[in-house]
């Protein structure tokens, strides 16, 4: 059992976000980046279903040297070794193509994703990567089991969930529900040192999107309050103010 | 070229978020000369069909396949970028539900196109590029992608666009579109509805509710408060954790991002993993005992108080209100 968890290296959950250069860099100043928190419930999942030596776990990133230590960490957390693809990550198709590319000659018994990365949200990685292998993809999955060279996955839907049965290979972005993020303990912060991590360098590939400049979301007025003694003013408010109800 | 708008159907019924990518595709389609044909795949009678054309879809078609009739994620990219290329869309447009988002970026490799998702208002043309604003930083900021690709998919994000209603009829076609053996591995088992709640995602006003509650059992008021409004339930990441509600309802960075009209917070502190998720909310209320919650700060309103004593007068005074109406 082999399973490849893709890793994404983002912002702080903390992070205030801004931005430079008139609105079009983010402004990286100060900023902690860490291991994308979707991203620790596939590597601990991926985890749990090679425990007992039935399997091994590799993480890929593209990603330039500086997200070595974002690397470091899940191998700190249990992945055997790791690959770094030598890139800034364009975009997703970016992402995915050479992602894709490593798997066609490196294959796998499961792919993992997290559901989205916390800095583009766009949930298009898993997908891509299906799409690029000729794979089932589950963009968003709440539960992951094996039944032998089968799995069976919980995917939500609005209002309610849907359960699929899934023939190995296949590609799966993990969102919560799926595991406990795994923290890494002192022997795993050690061996991490030592464990393998590969460099390979990119292939060429054409880009269609680009992301131009950034806006930050316009601040709300001062807050209205309300007497607790009195909500119905508040339903008040909600229906000739805000025109709500 | 045209405009194709992929219109996923809830057993058999489009919802609320659909006619809102509908009137977003065909504003698109006016702003570009041409014409907007809707895709439509499982079972759906002709009224709800011919529904569509009451926002500008001019042609709609239909698949009916038994073997299609529940959502298949490769399957019904196969399909809908059959269409896109039937039609010579250049441009495909979805809802950025948890199906479209399994969709769009299988839709944008098959058709090499650039895939803006999450899109929250109508590209920006100008000077013929093609800019789409979509939220980033887990709502915590916008960011403006532009697409340079000839071919182009955008998802729209829910509640972000309004229903344009115009006076046109729509034309239904049969559409049969290949597909693989290989497009149907994946196998629906099983479909779980939760059939008596409004679903969180779509919901116009959410109910949510924090560690303030102190325990499970105090859901009773919260769940009753959702009712008189209609609304959504939604919790902070520790009740979900805790086990008080399930993981569905957990909103904020990690969790479900939403933008309804109304989110009502109850002891909720506002700390900015939860604010990611629920910011773009057009109207926030906070009910909190602390008036220095920082969840005040991006509040429209707020009720400082206990929130066992604010929620029950609240209820009455909502059903004073309803009864009044
Ligand atoms: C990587 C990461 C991701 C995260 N993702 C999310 C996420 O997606 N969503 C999320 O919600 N959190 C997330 N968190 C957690 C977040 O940081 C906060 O811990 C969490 O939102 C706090 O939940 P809370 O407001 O319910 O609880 P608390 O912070 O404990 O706040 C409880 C509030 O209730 C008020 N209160 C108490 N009693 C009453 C009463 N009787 N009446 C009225 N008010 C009362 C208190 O004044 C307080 O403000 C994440 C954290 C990390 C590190
Ligand atoms: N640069 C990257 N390197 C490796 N995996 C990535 C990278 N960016 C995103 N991913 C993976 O793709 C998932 C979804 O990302 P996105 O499509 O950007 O929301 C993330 O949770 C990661 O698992």
């Amino acid at each position: 059992m082999k399973i490849l968890v893709c890793i994404s290296n983002v912002p702080d959950t903390t992070t205030k976000i801004t931005f430079t250069d008139n609105n079009t860099q983010f402004n990286t100043n100060g900023v902690q980046f860490i291991l994308n928190p979707y991203d620790e419930i596939a590597l601990a999942r991926a985890i749990e279903l090679t425990d007992g030596g039935i399997g091994s776990v590799t993480v890929i990133n593209v990603g330039e040297v500086n997200t070595e230590a974002t690397i470091r960490k899940a191998l700190a957390i249990g992945a055997a070794d790791a690959v770094r693809i030598n890139a800034k990550p364009h975009d997703a198709w970016f992402v995915a193509f050479q992602i894709a590319q490593y798997i066609k000659t490196n294959p796998f018994d499961l792919v993992l994703t997290g559901r989205e990365s916390i800095d583009y949200n766009g949930s298009k990685v898993a997908g891509m990567l299906g799409e690029l292998l000729g794979l089932p993809s589950v963009s968003i999955i709440k539960k992951l089991d094996l039944e032998g060279d089968h799995a069976i996955v919980e995917r939500e839907i609005e209002g309610g969930k849907e359960v699929l049965t899934i023939p190995l290979p296949f590609v799966a972005g993990t969102a919560e529900g799926v595991a406990e993020p795994k923290i890494p303990n002192m022997r795993g912060i050690m061996s991490a040192r030592t464990k393998p991590l590969s460099v390979i360098e990119p292939v060429e590939v054409k880009t269609f999107s680009e992301v131009i400049s950034f806006e930050t979301p316009a601040p709300r007025g001062q807050v209205k309050i309300i007497p607790a003694t009195d909500p119905g003013q508040l339903v008040a408010l909600l229906h000739t103010e805000a025109k709500i109800i | 070229m045209s405009v194709l708008i992929y219109t996923e159907n809830a057993d058999g019924k489009f919802k609320k978020s659909i006619f809102e990518a509908v009137s977003y595709a065909r504003t698109i389609a006016d702003n570009n000369d041409t014409n907007l044909v809707a895709i439509s795949i499982g079972e759906v009678n002709a009224e709800e069909l011919a529904s569509l054309g009451k926002y500008g879809v001019e042609k709609v078609l239909n698949v009916s396949n038994e073997k299609l009739k529940n959502f298949v994620n490769q399957a019904y990219a196969s399909v809908i970028a059959a269409a896109a290329k039937k039609e010579s869309a250049d441009i495909v447009v979805l809802s950025n539900s948890f199906s479209g988002r399994g969709l769009a970026p299988r839709i944008g490799v098959k058709l090499e196109a650039g895939v803006a998702d999450g899109a929250v208002s109508l590209p920006d043309q100008d000077g013929g590029k093609f800019k789409v604003k979509k939220t980033a930083f887990s709502g915590k900021a916008f960011a403006i992608v532009e697409l340079t690709s000839v071919k182009k998919v955008i998802s729209l994000t829910p509640n972000s666009y309004k229903i344009i209603e115009q006076n046109s009829t729509t034309l239904v076609e049969d559409f049969v579109a290949e597909t693989e053996p290989s497009d149907f591995k994946a196998m629906i088992k099983e479909i779980v509805r939760s059939a008596d709640k409004v679903s969180l995602p779509d919901a116009d006003i959410v109910v949510s509710g924090g560690r303030g509650l102190k325990g499970p059992e105090n859901w009773g008021m919260i769940e009753e408060l959702a009712d008189v409004l209609g609304a959504a339930l939604a919790c902070s990441k520790p009740v979900s954790d805790a086990g008080w509600r399930p993981h569905s309802e957990h909103v904020g960075q990690t969790g479900i991002a939403v933008s309804p009209n109304l989110y009502i917070a109850i002891g909720i502190s506002g700390a900015i993993q939860h604010l990611a998720g629920v910011s773009s909310s057009k109207v926030i209320v906070v009910i909190n005992k602390d008036p220095d919650a920082p969840f005040f700060k991006v509040a429209d309103y707020g009720i400082v108080g206990d929130a066992f004593e604010v929620v029950p007068k609240l209820i009455k005074a909502i059903k004073e209100y309803k009864a009044s109406a």
